[in-house]
């Protein structure tokens, strides 16, 4: 628990300070952090997304029939997949094939000596390693997440268009109608909280693993299981905080 | 820069504790500028943690370190990064960053230290790896390349800055005896005619009597015998004569067990198999 306070003081340093004391971060290693962190997650995200949406839209349907209120299925698939499903399932995504592969690439450097080297060559480990995963995860988790919020949508269309009675521009003024600014910005302010608590556990899991390769794999399922743990948390306090507060 | 009578390294009582045991135990160490200094000891001796220490990178349980003058156990973060950039490491598995190729991994501390431009990073990274013996393998991976060419590549590294001072964590395991020879002619080059200082921990007994020009014998994290190359081989100690004419029989004893369990006698032993003839799952 120190540790991952310490983690978190000397990446708010190394962000915010180091570059007007002249130790500015590269800007290069950030982008490449991105790609592998975000771009290459994009399909894997786009798939979940979709077979959300279409899932979320078909129970929907399935109830609201019921009631006789199929026109209501747009408006649900809509604020469930911004304000939850969104947020959450792109963060449980990246959990699993991002973070983890954080903890277990810096895990291995940490066994192998290399973090050790980068010190002994007066390199800081948080500012060369740490601070460009961060800031990507910080970037990419939030624009992964809208990119999946617009794909989760196609797919409640798709089952709107092709199995009830909705032709494509009724889903959409649905949709839009539902919807508030609101939805979506909570979703992204989730996602940037989500962002943060997976890429500081996971930095600090892989940074402090002891005991060989039993050590990096022990860190990479503990990285998982926490960062999925303290997501699940923090979403139930935002959403009460956000939507269920006075 | 140093005055001539500034010591480059300065241990003064070093104690360093893993629970009860003293892995270094009171050690005292000049080292003067321009010398050569071989470690040796047998493994587990502490000359790994030694050498840690005297990099600052692990803190000691009681004791002073000062590296060029500096005390370094009380250096703070950006103190610690000026003494950093006047020596390079080798360290025993070569420690290369594996995402970056060889070229690149020489140019780091460059890139990072230095304000030279890409051509002239490029120089210098061809000339270092010129120097032990690998030019072209700039764009290989450390994954595709053997061991003792990964150690090559770590010492390149080390000097790509030119340091004043060089710690060598066993430089020659590995290599053929070629190679083990070019690498020690590179260091003695470096030394005798630069001015470098180097610190070469090694088991290598051909090359420690080759470059040194002290020798120091550690056993159980101390100083047992120390001097020039000549006045090791004559050495009275029994223990200097059986480590470095490596005979099995004699008193430095086979196994460090039978000490670890006096203390820690809260551990028991207990058998590697099960009653079932099963190893149990956990082997310490």
């Amino acid at each position: 628990m120190r540790t991952y306070f310490q983690l978190n003081f000397s990446l708010l340093y190394w962000i915010f300070l180091a570059p007007f004391r002249g130790q500015m971060f590269k800007l290069g290693p950030v982008f490449r952090q991105m790609v592998a962190i975000g771009v290459r997650a994009t399909p894997m995200v786009a798939l979940t997304a979709f077979s959300v949406g279409v899932t979320l839209a078909m129970q929907a349907a399935h109830s609201l029939q019921q009631l006789g209120a199929e026109t209501y299925v747009p408006d649900l698939v809509m604020v469930t997949l911004l304000r939850e499903m969104g947020p959450v399932l792109i963060a449980v995504i990246v959990i699993g094939r991002s973070g983890s592969a954080v903890a277990a690439e810096l895990g291995t450097m940490k066994v192998s000596e290399e973090i050790e080297a980068l010190e002994v060559m007066a390199i800081n480990p948080i500012s060369y390693l740490i601070v460009p995963r961060f800031l990507a995860m910080m970037v990419m988790l939030p624009a992964l997440t809208i990119l999946g919020d617009y794909i989760g949508v196609l797919g409640g269309w798709s089952v709107c268009r092709f199995a009830l009675s909705f032709d494509t521009a009724g889903y959409i003024l649905r949709a839009l109608e539902s919807a508030d600014t609101w939805d979506l910005y909570s979703g992204v302010i989730k996602s940037v909280v989500f962002a943060w608590i997976v890429i500081t556990i996971a930095c600090n899991a892989g940074l402090h693993v002891e005991g060989g390769a039993e050590g990096v794999g022990q860190a990479t399922t503990g990285s998982v299981v926490q960062a999925l743990l303290a997501m699940l948390i923090a979403n139930a306090i935002l959403t009460a905080v956000f939507f269920f507060g006075a | 820069m140093n005055s001539p009578s500034q010591p480059v390294v300065q241990v003064d009582d070093l104690v360093r504790k893993f629970g009860n045991r003293a892995v270094i135990d009171h050690l005292s160490l000049t080292i003067e500028s321009g010398e050569t200094i071989v470690i040796m000891g047998g493994s587990g001796c502490g000359k790994s943690t030694l050498l840690r220490h005297i990099v600052g990178v692990m803190k000691p349980t009681s004791g002073s370190v000062k590296i060029f003058g500096q005390e370094i156990t009380s250096l703070n973060d950006r103190e610690i990064v000026k003494v950093r950039r006047r020596f390079g490491m080798l360290f025993q598995s070569g420690a290369l960053l594996a995402s970056l190729t060889v070229g690149e991994n020489v140019a780091l501390p460059l890139i990072q230290h230095t304000e030279l431009n890409p051509e002239e990073i490029d120089e210098v990274v061809k000339q270092k790896l010129q120097n032990v013996g690998l030019a072209g393998f700039e764009n290989l991976k450390p994954a595709e390349i053997s061991g003792g060419m990964k150690k090559r590549v770590g010492l390149a590294r080390a000097l790509a800055l030119d340091p004043e001072l060089l710690f060598s964590d066993e430089p020659t395991s590995g290599l053929d005896p070629i190679m083990t020879a070019v690498v020690d002619k590179l260091t003695m080059e470096l030394t005798r005619e630069s001015g470098m200082t180097a610190i070469v921990v090694t088991h290598d007994m051909t090359s420690a009597f080759r470059i040194a020009s002290r020798m120091i014998m550690l056993n159980h994290g101390k100083i047992i015998a120390q001097g020039t190359p000549a006045e090791i081989r004559a050495s009275p100690i029994p223990e200097v004569q059986q480590f470095i004419n490596g005979e099995p029989d004699g008193p430095i004893p086979l196994n460090l067990s039978q000490d670890a369990h006096e203390h820690h006698p809260h551990v028991k032993p207990r058998p590697l198999v099960n009653a079932r003839g099963r190893l149990h799952r956990k082997i310490p």
